[in-house]
């Protein structure tokens, strides 16, 4: 009889297309919602904790001109140069130092060319990032010193001018200048800010300075302090020496800034944990409405259900019968449109993190309750109108409207 | 002596509270016995599907006692009160009372599943009641397919399909033209007899009156009048 009961549960499901469709739809609309934004909330915090992982521990960004946004009153301050980074990696606190000399330039490669950031730097640059090299070799110091035509790419630049060709030993031409490629970075992925961080040419400082920028000047300085030092030690040493070095008397404020990127990736983790708390917000409201639409539809076609359930009821059905019939309709409309809720968010999903260049790790305790919670809706909306009408006199349902 | 099919003793049923109150019934006493073939008449509210109604387990009286085969009715529970309805009572409703978009052997096969026929012998059994009310060919229409006669058989196949010890017909002929109403009673009178299947039915009309072996009339919720007659055909 069970089996008989289970049938008749079916049987009124595929009869009601409709309802049974749309009871469907909202716990897919529920479901699928609270995974895809749940989940690409977690992707982003992921993202931005794997590249505050990716700065390093103790990694300083040296910059001149004083600190903070916008346009700085007075002269402008005097650009670091390759001595300064020199001076610096001496230091007692510092491990690594590397200048950098950043230029925005069109890289060509036989008939392709595309446009990227080009470093100037050193080696150590390397050590600063923890960037690995997936091909080939880095500068040697004699090439740094003789401003050797050499370059090391980024992942995305070897694609675009290579596709899938090796491109170690070949000449790139960067402003007229041929550059044997030496080096292959390892693929770093987004930034902090969603920039590509693989479209990049790494160059010796001394190539980019004379042969591209023709001058001496240093943009930034990277800085990697060493593991024991606290980042307010390395700032207040490298502080000092570049107060030093650049001549700034007792009083006088600072013409060049330190930035702890600690600092800057713990205030990047706050922002993304509130967007992913307010994906939350949006992802249970979006919970919410699937609910309320389950919660109609069962309510809507509670008057002709009523009167099925007088029917049955008045032709031999015990109530529980009818109920057990009822409990199974709403137990398999809900677990349908949970599987297929998931399958839809974390499609969704996937794509979302694809676009958005970011992890996609689900989380399976979102995905089970998000299913649990709309399937309990979807259950109890279907089984409790049912349950009141199924206590009542055959007749009385009959009646109903 | 084996106790009446149907005893009703004092029934009354009231809808409503205080002023408002009605009475559908008052103060009913009616014995049924087995085999017989039963017409109410009466003008319209006077109580005759309130009546229908009780004796099939559908409503319960407000006061008063039903005995069914010597059982009191109001003392089984809701449970028994359906297994009562499964095995022995088969109802046409006044308005049908058909499953929508549910084919017409579907909705005759609905009691046959309570009573836990296999399936193969529901189907058989269902198309025989179709075929006995004239549907044969019908079987895949939905009743929103069919005309309001041809779903007043269809659930008429549904009461009988069951094979009932009663058949309780609320208007069974109401929405039937008149040659269809004669055979539907032919049909109802062969069950009676060949089958011993007790009916009790209600209508407006003399001449399907005439069908049964005895004639109750209703007046405001009381019986006023109880005879024997002799049956047509
Ligand atoms: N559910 C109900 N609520 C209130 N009054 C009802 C209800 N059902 C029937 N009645 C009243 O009870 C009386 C008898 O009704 P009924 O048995 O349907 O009469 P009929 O003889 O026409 O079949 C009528 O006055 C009717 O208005
Ligand atoms: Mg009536």
């Amino acid at each position: 009889m069970i089996w008989e009961t289970v049938r008749l549960a079916f049987t009124a499901i595929i009869r009601n297309k409709l309802r049974s469709f749309l009871t469907v739809l909202g716990v897919v609309i529920g479901v699928a919602a609270v995974i895809a934004m749940v989940t690409i909330g977690q992707g982003s915090s992921a993202q931005v904790e794997a590249s505050v992982e990716a700065l390093g521990t103790n990694v300083l960004i040296v910059r001149p001109g004083a600190r903070g946004f916008g346009p700085s009153s007075g002269p402008p301050a005097p650009r670091f140069t390759t001595k300064d980074a020199e001076a610096l990696a001496e230091l007692s606190t510092v491990q690594y130092a590397a200048p950098v000399v950043s230029s925005s330039q069109t890289v060509v490669a036989g008939g392709a060319n595309t446009t990227s950031q080009v470093y100037g730097t050193t080696a150590d640059y390397l050590s600063v990032q923890n960037w690995a090299l997936t091909g080939g070799r880095s500068f040697t110091e004699g090439e740094q010193k003789s401003g050797a035509a050499l370059c090391i790419l980024g992942q995305t630049v070897r694609s675009k001018l290579f596709g899938s060709a090796d491109p170690l030993g070949e000449t790139v031409r960067i402003k007229g200048l041929s550059c044997e490629v030496i080096g292959l970075l390892a693929v770093k992925g987004a930034g902090t800010f969603g920039q590509d961080q693989d479209e990049v040419v790494l160059m010796p400082a001394r190539t980019v300075q004379r042969r591209l920028e023709g001058n001496q000047d240093v943009d930034s300085i990277s800085v990697a302090l060493r593991r024991e030092v606290t980042a307010a030690r390395g700032i207040a040493q490298v502080s000092e020496v570049l107060r030093e070095r650049r001549r700034i008397g007792l009083g006088q404020t600072d013409n060049f800034s330190v930035t702890d990127m600690k600092e800057i990736s713990s205030m990047l983790s706050g922002v993304s944990s509130v967007l992913t708390s307010l994906l939350s917000a949006v992802a249970a409201v979006s919970l919410l409405v699937g609910g309320i639409g389950i919660m109609n539809i069962m309510l809507v076609s509670v008057t002709e259900r009523t009167r099925e359930i007088g029917i049955r009821l008045a032709v031999g059905a015990t109530s529980g019968q009818v109920l057990t019939q009822f409990l199974v309709e709403a137990v398999v409309l809900s677990v349908l449109g949970g599987v297929l809720g998931i399958v839809t968010g974390l499609g969704l999903a996937w794509v979302g993190t694809i676009f958005m260049a970011i992890p996609f790790a689900p989380s399976g305790a979102i995905v089970a309750l998000a299913f649990g919670f709309s399937a309990l809706v979807g259950v109890v909306f279907g089984y409790f109108p049912a349950r009141n009408a199924a206590r009542l006199d055959p007749i009385e349902a009959l009646r109903h409207q | 002596m084996t106790p009446p099919l149907i005893a009703l003793r004092g029934v009354t049923r009231s809808y409503g509270t205080g002023e408002a109150q009605v009475r559908a019934l008052d103060g009913v006493d009616l014995t049924i016995t087995k085999g017989e073939f039963v017409a109410i008449m009466g003008p319209s509210g006077s109580g005759k599907s309130t009546t229908m109604n009780i004796i099939g387990c559908l409503d319960r009286p407000s006061s008063g006692e039903y005995l069914f085969q010597g059982t009191p009715v109001q003392g089984l529970s809701n449970d028994q009160r359906a297994l009562l309805r499964r095995h022995a009572l088969g109802f046409v409703f006044q308005g049908f009372n058909l499953l929508a978009r549910t084919s017409a052997l579907e909705n005759v096969e609905l009691p046959l599943i309570y009573k836990g026929l296999p399936r193969e012998a529901r189907e058989a059994r269902a198309r025989l009641a179709l075929e006995k009310v004239g549907l044969q060919g019908r079987e895949d229409h939905d009743p929103s397919q069919l005309s309001g006669g041809q779903q007043q058989r269809v659930a008429i196949a549904r009461a009988l399909a069951g094979d009932p010890t009663v058949i309780l017909a609320d208007e069974p002929t109401g929405n039937l033209d008149s040659h269809r109403s004669h055979e539907i009673m032919t049909l109802l009178q062969k069950l009676n007899r060949d089958e011993g299947i007790t009916i009790v039915m209600v209508t407006h009309e003399d001449d399907i009156a005439a069908y049964a072996g005895r004639l109750l009339i209703f007046t405001d919720g009381k019986l006023t009048r109880d005879e024997t007659i002799t049956p047509r055909g």
